[in-house]
């Protein structure tokens, strides 16, 4: 009896054997195999910022901190300092956030609130996901044939040096860029707001404003702000829309409608282009420190998102 | 009395009128994707034929001239991307699912979210460094590479939301079986949340589908036909970044060309995963 339950718990080598000829890999294997998947995900996280920090080490021993606040770019005399694309990128993410925050707080409000259910509201979250699907490259090149010019017009009737192409418009390319994804998460965080904290106000005689103004919108704030950084993450990384519009200059940028780049649009006029090790470890570096701000962006995001879902 | 009434008809006031500007922003928000949707038709369309879609870009000066090529490598890169990321993917998504609570799988989950958000940009820099540096050319492999891990995040999610959705008692009722846990995995777990996976494959090729930064140099781009993966390859993204930004308007033409047949197929992409999640729903 026990020779036979001893069989059922462990079996013996032949049965194992056997159960590996029929399954094709060991039990501890197909384990192994799992843990391997997971930890490869980690070890290439690892491995970009490692080969980031490899490759840009020549400029970074050349430069050091000074790269980050030197005002020229000249690859001809070997000078590369980002501040021109630091400040672009800043500059045209955060007007690109402002404009979208315009809308993208209303749309968060009209799905979260007030149409939360029914054809309205699945139409409109249709919209805002095929927004979100639109490649890159082709919000580029509507910006470029409609958007362009009509900044031109807007600059002649202000007075400025009509270009058409400069901070301004990438940043009105941008601001439609992510208003998908700050709204969807404003959305999210809204109808996450518990309904009798809305119907005790309701029942002291509150218009639905006033409940949205005094209960919701506080409720959801941090969660609102999370959204609207994750979109700054989207916005600082975006490259190919930004490129063709900003009108690539490597000077620094005047005012919101002077041309100029950003690091990622730098990148990607200038890479295949790169000749010497020195200007390619810079452009890199480049890449090194968007990796760094997108990730810490993206992080405190995350954090804050969770800690609203756990605090419910 | 009369001051209480000029109050709530004030406050009644208030919020029709921000009722009504929630209303008018938020529609105002689309309208951008109607513009687009109409430019590109408006004048896409009429460049779509036979000829656009078979034959290769001519020089210019010359009418005529396809886009085959772009199509081609489209097709390429998203099977080079296929075969890096969706095996790894769903069997990273499998562990994130089957050791919720452990710590490799925190740090996985984190990385997941980190990959995700890492812009487009620099995952073709990584490409370049690790691909094209050592083996001293440009080329599709390279580009497959780059969209391959920025396909990864979405299938590992999409796996792991979906195999969380499987009740424990299927699972059960199979190791009471005597089924092995590798077999039950297998053919139990991972068939009862297909549709989940396919669905996130789907997200992550439209999402691929339209991305240009990460090809810029890895897989370059080249106007001719190109069967070698080693060798640069054309894009449909690449091709209408090339086109647009160029000063031919006949060029300008065939890009609005291309930009119709991707956001056909990318918008297509995306209304079919909708109709796969909602057929074939994980419910149990």
């Amino acid at each position: 009896m026990s020779n036979i339950l001893a069989n059922v718990a462990v079996p013996s080598t032949r049965a194992k054997a056997a159960m590996q000829y029929k399954w094709g890999i060991s039990e501890a294997s197909f384990r192994k195999f799992l843990y391997f998947a997971g930890l490869s995900l980690v070890v290439l996280l690892v491995a970009i910022f490692f080969s980031l920090m490899i490759a840009s080490f020549p400029a970074l021993r050349q430069f050091g901190f000074s790269f980050l606040v030197g005002k020229t770019w000249d690859p001809v005399r070997g000078e590369f300092g980002a501040l021109a694309f630091l400040v672009g990128t800043l500059m045209s993410s955060f007007l690109a956030l402002i404009i979208a925050m315009v809308f993208s707080l209303p749309v968060s409000i009209f799905l979260g609130e007030y149409f939360r259910h029914g054809n309205t509201s699945t139409f409109m979250k249709s919209v805002i996901e095929l927004l979100a699907g639109i490649p890159s490259v082709i919000y580029g090149f509507w910006g470029l044939f409609l958007l362009v010019p009509l900044v031109r017009d807007l600059e002649t009737k202000l007075g400025i040096a009509p270009q058409g192409v400069g901070i301004f418009t990438s940043s009105l390319v941008l601001a439609v860029m992510i208003i998908p994804y700050a709204s969807s998460i404003g959305t999210e965080v809204i109808s996450l707001v518990p309904s009798d904290l809305k119907e005790a106000a309701f029942s002291l005689g509150a218009t639905q404003f006033e409940v949205i103004r005094k209960v919701v919108l506080p409720y959801a704030y941090s969660g609102i702000f999370a959204g609207i950084l994750l979109a700054l993450g989207r916005a600082l990384g975006e490259t190919m829309a930004v490129t063709m519009v900003i009108g690539n200059s490597n000077f620094l940028p005047k005012n919101i409608f002077s041309p100029g780049n950003t690091m990622a649009s730098i990148i990607a006029n200038e890479f295949t282009e790169a000749t010497g090790s020195l200007y390619l470890a810079s452009l890199i570096e480049l890449a090194l420190v968007l990796f760094v701000v997108t990730t810490v962006i993206n992080i405190l995001g995350k954090l804050i998102i969770r800690k609203m879902g756990r605090g419910r | 009395m009369g001051k209480i009434e000029t109050s709530v008809r004030r406050r009644i006031w208030a919020d029709k009128l921000f009722k009504t500007l929630i209303i008018v922003l938020s529609l105002s928000s689309i309208v951008p994707m109607f513009l687009i949707l109409f430019l590109i038709t408006k004048n896409g369309i009429s460049v779509i034929n036979w000829d656009f879609l078979c034959q290769i870009p001519k020089p210019v000066g010359e009418t005529g001239g396809g886009i085959s090529n772009a199509l081609f490598g489209t097709f390429w890169l998203i099977v080079l991307s296929f075969i890096f990321s969706v095996p790894l993917g769903i069997f990273a998504g499998i562990f994130l699912c089957e050791y919720r609570g452990g710590k490799l799988a925190y740090l996985t989950r984190l990385s997941i979210e980190i990959l995700q958000g890492i812009p487009s940009i620099v995952i073709g820099i990584i490409a370049y460094v690790w691909v094209v540096m050592p083996m001293g050319s440009f080329s599709a492999l390279s580009g497959g590479v780059a969209l391959g891990i920025m396909m990864l995040p979405v299938i590992v999610m999409a796996t792991e939301e979906t195999l969380k959705l499987v009740p424990d008692s299927l699972r059960e009722a199979s190791l009471a079986l005597g089924v092995p846990y590798s077999r039950t995995i297998l053919k139990v777990i991972l068939p009862a949340g297909l549709s989940g996976i396919l669905s996130g494959i789907l997200l992550g090729i439209a999402r691929v589908a339209g991305e240009t930064a990460p090809l810029l140099f890895t897989a370059f781009g080249n106007p001719f036909m190109n069967q070698n993966i080693l060798k640069p390859i054309n894009s449909l993204p690449l091709t209408i970044f090339n086109y647009a930004t160029s000063p031919y308007p006949e060029w300008h033409t065939l890009a609005w060309g291309a930009s119709f047949v991707l956001i056909s197929f990318v918008l297509g992409l995306n209304l079919i995963t909708k109709l796969v999640t909602k057929k074939w729903k994980v419910q149990f």
